[in-house]
């Protein structure tokens, strides 16, 4: 064979030691990162749980730790409007979820196990309406509301989430069934069962995981709403927890009550970040699976 | 398959999708076609049924309105930031995932906190901790010497626009990580090894493998966050509702729906409103085809 | 072109050892397969050597130098992956010459490097190509160039050709051998399958749970196996094993095997009782059941067109497998004998190691002479 010239320098000039080094501060660079990152994505809610806890003029004097005093928080409990906005939420976040669930899988099935020629139409249109900005259809949403007579109802937000929810719900559950190997539904074919039964009796107790995650995402999706909640709810036994706190306090910078806001704010979070925590992979996947796939 | 067999399936896939159609119907569609009708007329919310077709007045007015023109470039300008900070921020903490180091697991959980917090929320919670006499931030800059007194983060009309931008990339880095975290486990480890052993250069083989066969995953998600960010609402209301400095778009068209309670013009300013998203998100679409389509060709 | 020792190297992950305490010395320009069953550790220690993984103890030198803590990109070394490991988004061109961008050589420099290793591998007409419009064979030869441009001084390869139909295989096979004739570079082969270990090895390194049970040339494995599991291992189809019964004492032991087996062994060296002998499928021919050592039923016949295997029953639990030349006139379930010389015997202890018999020093020192004739 014809001599190829030797084009590679000799590369180990370096000791045994150098590379050692060089391979712990790296290892030390990444560690430092990794504690930057820690700090960039929970110092903010630790600090609003330390916040919370300081009585009175003890906020305006900077500590790291939590006082443990649990004033804001008692005062929370008695705090009518806060405790209603919860239910509504609660009421709103649950419904949609529900509603979203079972007409998401419901076309899911169709989408994702069934080959019809308009089916990449139909996705399509789908991922349209999931980036419609929601300010478009307000008015055209009042209207409807008005006319259903929910006007200033909780009510009103499930019909209205359900805009957002829905493509979500039926986009990421398409996604997830098809993961299914077509030999489930071919044995039951063969059985002579009716879509429906495959829905119900095959497919439907394999997705629980699929639902849950889907589930969770819905009920967060639909839970930090503010939009709809600000403009279709008009007085405080009906609002929504985003919106009670964002219009929590005075509307001077001098009169806010931070300490209130924050221990408001982290009653809200800690049930969803805790949620989120436990059901991190099935969280991560639904989204991943949304968007990569998509 | 039979033909007959066929189209009982296709019957059986609309019977599926029906009820979500007609909630789609319902609350999508319908809306939406009122929403651009009610553009073309004067009608106010007070009184909706009275109105007449006045053809395209309305768009020409929102056209003149200064203040569109300020919430227009606002949106742009927070949109176009806000993206690229998120991208470069995701991508780095996605690689830092991606190592095989103590403390990853902790890190990924860590980043769904931001995530899983309500926009509401957040912005309070930066609010309070930007304050300019309390805050723990003006505190620390003051413990470190770098300024006398404490800034006013919100309360400047310069740095307000800093602040939405810093708080949204806090909220909204965490779902670039994972998107682009999925994309790069998807990048077959042996072709990595390959690199190595062939002696390319860590920056290298960065630049010239992983990051050209990230490009499907972050294309998505620049995607999916520039079409969020153009509709971006709740952050700069709650945080600054009546400043023009950080007025986004849906703001000025919700101004102009309820507080002015014009219904007709607010339509027109929502209908411009989806014509800015959806022209962007054909472009964006269009140039991530071109991107795909020259990537498999050349 | 480099030698590469090995001292002690062990890996460990948490309480799991992969790989314990090899020694291992190869020489300058040899070709050496590791082989073993899957999970012994051969393809991890091939990656300890690229230094795509640490060591947990021991050391590792290539040319004399000591690489155990060089990162795997400075140890002068080439990989060729079983999954081939193109980069997927650049030609064919490109994956050859990338790492010769990183060198700062000069585009047309690069070009013709590419150009002419393509040509010895025959995929000059492929250049502009993708590896996803490549079939499996032409990936592999793609893989080997990339690795080839850079004139690395150890050649690894993980089970390059067991993605490949078998035809391909053997195309392949004859083609790496040419290009260790050709280029001399010290290689380092990984495989599962013991003819690719036999025809293509200076030296075979047969590795079990981590531990290495024998180094050796494909002759002395075959002839002069250590161990039962490496005498099991090589050759096609596999060794004949059985359990035997002993009488008397070292050196002299009486045996009893299945189907009547009887004899008598003279034992050299080591003290331990034979527990199992051991006969090769091509060491064996069908003789009448009274004129064989050992005999059974004829449970099976197997024709290749070339040879053809015949299956014998020789205890309940026992069948040797035969390979006959000439399709035999026997009819299933016949009882047939067993014939085989002395000197194809093998014995071995409790312990799997081989016991020397007075027979096995012919086949032996048979075996040396034919080395040296080869």
């Amino acid at each position: 064979m014809t001599d190829l010239p030797l084009t590679l320098p000799v590369r180990r000039r370096r000791s045994s030691a150098s590379y050692r080094l060089e391979r712990r501060l790296k290892k030390g660079a990444l560690m430092v990162a990794v504690g930057l990152v820690l700090v960039y994505t929970l110092f903010p809610y630790y600090w609003a749980i330390v916040s919370s806890t300081k009585q009175g003029a003890a906020l305006y004097r900077d500590t790291f730790l939590p006082a443990l005093d649990f004033t804001y928080y008692r005062a929370l409990f008695e705090n009518t409007v806060f405790l209603g906005s919860l239910v509504n939420s609660a009421f709103v976040a649950t419904s949609t979820t529900a509603l979203s669930l079972i007409l998401g899988i419901s076309a899911a099935y169709a989408l994702g196990r069934i080959d019809f020629p308009q089916r990449r139409g139909v996705l399509l249109a789908i991922l349209m309406i999931s980036i419609f900005p929601q300010v478009v259809v307000l008015s055209g949403m009042f209207e409807l509301i008005n006319w259903l007579g929910l006007y200033n109802r909780p009510s009103a937000l499930v019909v209205t989430y359900l805009l957002a929810t829905v493509p979500f719900t039926t986009w990421i559950l398409t996604t997830f069934i098809r993961e299914f190997p077509r030999e489930l539904e071919e044995a039951a074919i063969i059985d002579g069962c009716s879509h429906f039964r495959i829905l119900t009796k095959i497919l439907l107790p394999l997705m629980g995981p699929s639902l849950a995650s889907t589930g969770i995402l819905a009920f967060i999706l639909a839970w930090n709403e503010f939009l709809f909640a600000l403009t279709f709810i008009l007085t405080d036994e009906n609002r929504t927890v985003p919106v009670a706190i964002g219009l929590m306090g005075g509307n001077s910078r001098y009169e806010y009550p931070f300490a209130q806001i924050m221990a408001a704010s982290v009653t809200v979070t800690l049930p969803l970040i805790i949620l989120v925590l436990i059901f991190q992979r099935r969280i991560v996947a639904g989204l991943t699976a949304g968007a990569v796939k998509g | 398959m039979s033909v007959k067999l066929a189209r009982a399936d296709r019957r059986a896939a609309w019977l599926f999708m029906a009820p979500m159609i007609i909630a789609m119907l319902v609350v999508a569609v319908w809306p939406l076609a009122r929403t651009f009708y009610f553009s073309f007329t004067d009608a106010y919310l007070d009184d909706p049924t009275n109105f007449s077709l006045v053809g395209i007045d309305n768009f020409l007015e929102v056209l003149d309105d200064h203040t569109w023109w300020i919430a227009t470039r606002n949106t742009l300008v927070f949109a176009s930031i806000s993206v690229a900070i998120e991208t470069v921020l995701g991508l780095a903490i996605a690689l830092l995932i991606n190592q095989a180091i103590p403390g990853r697991g902790l890190v990924r959980a860590a980043i769904l906190v931001p995530w899983a917090i309500p926009v509401v929320v957040a912005t309070k919670i930066w609010e309070w901790m930007l304050n300019d006499q309390f805050g723990v931030l003006n505190q620390m800059l003051i413990a470190l010497g770098l300024v006398d007194h404490g800034i006013a983060w919100t309360a400047s009309g310069t740095l307000i626009m800093g602040v939405v931008i810093f708080i949204d990339v806090w909220m909204t880095t965490p779902f670039m990580v994972l998107l682009i975290l999925a994309g790069l486990q998807m990048i077959p480890g042996e072709i990595m090894e390959a690199a190595e052993v062939d002696g390319i250069p860590g920056w290298k083989r960065f630049w010239s493998i992983t990051l050209p066969l990230l490009k499907p995953a972050i294309g998505v998600a620049v995607l999916f966050r520039v079409l969020d960010a153009l509709r971006m609402f709740d952050l700069a209301y709650v945080l600054a509702a009546s400043s023009e400095q950080v007025m986004t778009v849906s703001i000025y068209a919700r101004n102009r729906l309820i507080s002015f309670q014009e219904l007709g013009i607010g339509s027109a300013a929502s209908t411009w409103v989806f014509l800015l998203v959806a022209f962007i998100a054909i472009l964006i679409i269009g140039v991530l085809r071109l991107d795909r389509a020259a990537g498999e060709a050349a | 072109m480099a030698s590469v020792e090995l001292k002690s190297v062990s890996k460990s992950y948490g309480g799991n050892t992969v790989i314990r305490g090899v020694d291992l010395a190869i020489r300058d320009g040899e070709f050496v397969v590791f082989v073993g069953p899957s999970g012994c550790g051969k393809s991890t220690l091939l990656r300890l050597i690229a230094g795509l993984i640490p060591v947990s103890d021991g050391e590792i030198a290539i040319g004399g130098e000591a690489v155990t803590d060089v990162p795997a990109s400075k140890r002068g070394i080439a990989f060729v992956f079983q999954s081939y490991a193109l980069y997927p988004h650049m030609t064919v061109a490109r994956n050859i010459g990338f790492a010769l961008e990183t060198l700062g050589l000069r585009r047309d420099a690069i070009g013709a490097k590419v150009a002419e290793v393509a040509k010895l591998l025959k995929v000059d007409h492929l250049l502009t190509r993708r590896p996803r419009e490549l079939s499996g064979g032409q990936r592999q030869r793609v893989a080997i160039g990339r690795a080839l441009v850079r004139k690395p001084e150890v050649f690894l390869f993980d089970e390059p050709l067991s993605n490949l139909d078998s035809d391909l295989r053997m195309e392949m096979r004859i083609e790496i051998a040419r290009l260790h004739d050709d280029i001399g570079t010290t290689m380092i082969y990984v495989t599962h399958d013991q003819a690719e270990a036999m025809t293509l090895a200076d030296r075979i390194v047969v590795l079990n749970h981590g531990v290495i049970e024998q180094v050796g040339t494909p002759q002395e494995l075959y002839h002069t196996p250590k161990s039962r599991f490496v005498a099991g291992f090589v050759g096609s189809p596999r060794m004949n094993f059985a359990p035997v019964t002993t009488t008397g004492g070292a050196p002299d032991w009486s045996l009893a095997g299945p189907g009547g087996l009887a004899l008598a062994v003279s034992v050299a060296g080591k003290r331990s009782a034979p527990a199992t002998i051991g006969v090769r499928p091509e060491a064996l021919s069908l003789v009448a059941p009274e004129a064989g050592r050992l005999s059974g039923t004829l449970e099976r016949l197997e024709d290749l067109g070339h040879e053809h295997f015949a299956y014998v029953r020789v205890a309940p639990e026992t069948v040797f497998v035969v390979r006959v030349p000439v399709r035999p006139t026997i009819a299933r379930d016949t009882r047939v004998g067993l014939a085989f010389r002395d000197e194809d015997l093998f014995l071995f202890d409790e312990a799997g190691l081989r016991l020397d018999h007075a027979a096995s020093h012919e086949r032996a020192a048979a075996a040396s002479i034919e080395e040296r004739a080869a």
